[in-house]
């Protein structure tokens, strides 16, 4: 009654699972190695990254590629900041800045849409790196800066609190009138916004909320590289890592965002360390095969599989 | 009493007027029809008062104050809802969904879920929608598709409803049976706006007929009048 559909003993048993996971994950530093934690922690960042990004892209269906300028904003208010105060509040200072800027890219962009957007988006994302790249050489005088580092301990904790907050703030969304509204607009926007929708607030309002989870992520993981640069910092990858992920993982489930980054950042791991000279002609030919041969991504698959693999095959789904 | 009215109403779209200084007013509890020939400018001066496009120059007036340039969002939460020639529907969202956002967002204080629900729901029942209530948009025939772009509009509790060809599409008896709901809106007092090429539908309903002809109010009148008046028969047939 309560809620927007959102039923079924599917979604508890999810809940009931994501807290073993936390559990698990809360006290795995104090048995496993460095090594894993360190690709844990990056598994975190893709979780932040790519279901932050799904927050706003997945039910407006804007493909939004600016996720580089906001975690890369992120790095460099660590960058700057890192050596005077807490990490805390480093983090919500970049989390914050970076909202800052997609407020500003949303006023700009947000009344663009379909193929205009993405384009803006993308080539914002660039315009921002250029224009660091630009500043750090002409005004500060150095392409480069050294970052305060940070125990790795501390980085993967962090990462964790992050990537939990990012998922409840995404389910929040999701079960409120504000993702029914959302989800409308991308729909189809000129009805949403004949419903009594502001539609302009609305996208503005949440390409902000999805920018602060990356702004903080990239706060956060300035801390593990001891160098920044703006080409490091405003990787283009960034951009469209979270957009691949989604997919892969399946873009209309929760589950599906946390499924495809979790998955995605470990094949990229093992084929960048098994076959370090192939590994992007690899990764791309396992993403090809997934969009062609699986359209709704992991979570269809693995629905598929749910629903009885046999009579599956003779359902006109 | 004017609930709404427009006065000296233009949009030009580059160097063409679509709609050429129309004005029009609707009182409290009328049906006013509004027909044409195709091209006329019916459906703009429907994005006119919707607020999706803005006029040129020219007022338009809601309960007598100016709604001039306001956005839609706005405009719908004062109490103008309005429908689409082509039916603009949430596809993949479930029927009961589709008209939870209109009563969740379309009125002017902020209704709690469960009374949005209860009200979608009811708005439902009255256009006959009940049992389709789980499937998603995209699943309903036209005729259900005009019922639910209704239902949407009125789940916002209107007083004014602007109907866009709800009847284009539908067979004898599926218009038979929108004239009979449109009735019934009308019953609850909301005032009816309609554009309509179904002349059985306006002629039989309307209180009064506007007719407009290239973006120019023609004649406007009792359906009798209207349907005896030279100009409009000429447009209509032929000279």
């Amino acid at each position: 009654m309560h809620s927007f559909r959102v039923t079924s003993n599917k979604k508890a048993l999810f809940l009931a699972l994501l807290i073993v996971i936390l559990i698990f994950a809360a006290t795995m530093p104090l048995y496993i190695q460095p090594y894993i934690i360190i690709s844990l922690t990056s598994i975190f960042m893709y979780i932040v990254l790519t279901v932050s990004w799904a927050i706003f892209s997945a039910p407006t269906r804007y493909i939004s590629l600016a996720s580089a300028s906001f975690f890369g904003t992120g790095i460099y208010v660590w960058a700057i900041l890192g050596s005077a105060l807490p990490l805390p509040i480093v983090v919500g200072i970049g989390g914050l800045v970076s909202s800052l800027l997609a407020l500003l890219t949303g006023l700009l962009t947000l009344r663009l849409r379909g193929l205009y957007f993405i384009i803006f988006t993308f080539g914002f994302s660039e315009f921002v790196r250029h224009s660091s790249q630009w500043w750090e050489i002409n005004i500060s005088g150095t392409e480069g800066r050294w970052v305060v580092g940070v125990d790795h301990t501390i980085i993967y904790y962090a990462m964790l609190i992050l990537a939990f907050l990012t998922l409840i703030t995404a389910y929040a969304i999701r079960r409120s009138r504000f993702g029914l509204a959302l989800q409308s607009i991308g729909q189809f926007e000129e009805a949403a916004a004949h419903a009594g929708i502001n539609v302009t607030a609305m996208k503005i309002m949440t390409f902000a909320i999805s920018a602060f989870f990356m702004g903080a992520a990239g706060a956060i993981m300035a801390t593990r590289w001891s160098y920044i640069d703006p080409s490091i910092a405003f990787s283009p990858l960034i951009s469209f890592m979270p957009v691949l992920m989604a997919i892969f993982g399946g873009i209309g489930q929760l589950y599906g965002h946390i499924l495809g980054a979790g998955v995605l950042t470990i094949l990229a791991e093992v084929l960048l360390t098994e076959f370090p000279y192939y590994y992007m002609l690899l990764f791309g030919l396992i993403l090809l095969a997934v969009i062609l041969f699986l359209p709704h991504g992991l979570v269809g698959l693995m629905e598929k599989w749910w629903k009885g693999g046999l009579a599956g095959k003779h359902a006109n789904t | 009493m004017r609930i709404l009215d427009g006065e000296g109403v233009r949009k030009n779209f580059g160097g063409l007027a679509a709609v050429a200084g129309v004005d029009f007013c609707i009182n409290q509890g009328e049906i006013v029809g509004l027909i044409g020939p195709n091209g006329a400018g019916k459906t703009t001066i429907f994005n006119l008062i919707s607020g999706a496009l803005n006029p040129s120059s020219g007022q338009i007036r809601f309960n007598g104050e100016s709604i001039t340039g306001l956005k839609p969002y706005q405009i719908c939460k004062r109490g103008v809802a309005r429908t689409f020639q082509s039916a603009k529907l949430f596809a993949d969202m479930t029927v009961i969904n589709n008209v939870l956002v209109w009563s969740l967002f379309g009125k002017s204080a902020r209704t709690p879920v469960a009374d949005a629900e209860m009200e979608a729901r009811e708005a439902l029942a009255f256009v006959g929608l009940s049992e389709k209530e789980e499937l998603p948009a995209k699943d309903l025939g036209i005729a259900a598709q005009k019922r639910l772009e209704i239902a949407r509009a009125l789940a916002t509790k209107p007083q004014v409803i602007l109907l866009d060809e709800v009847m284009a599409g539908l067979n004898p008896t599926e218009v038979t049976q929108a004239i009979e709901l449109i009735k019934q809106i009308w019953n609850k007092g909301i005032s009816v706006f309609m554009i309509e090429h179904v002349m059985k539908a306006v002629m039989g309903m309307a209180d009064r007929v506007i007719v407009l002809h290239h973006g120019e109010k023609l004649a406007e009148g009792t359906p009798e009048a209207i349907a005896k008046n030279r100009k409009v028969v000429e447009v209509y047939l032929g000279e």
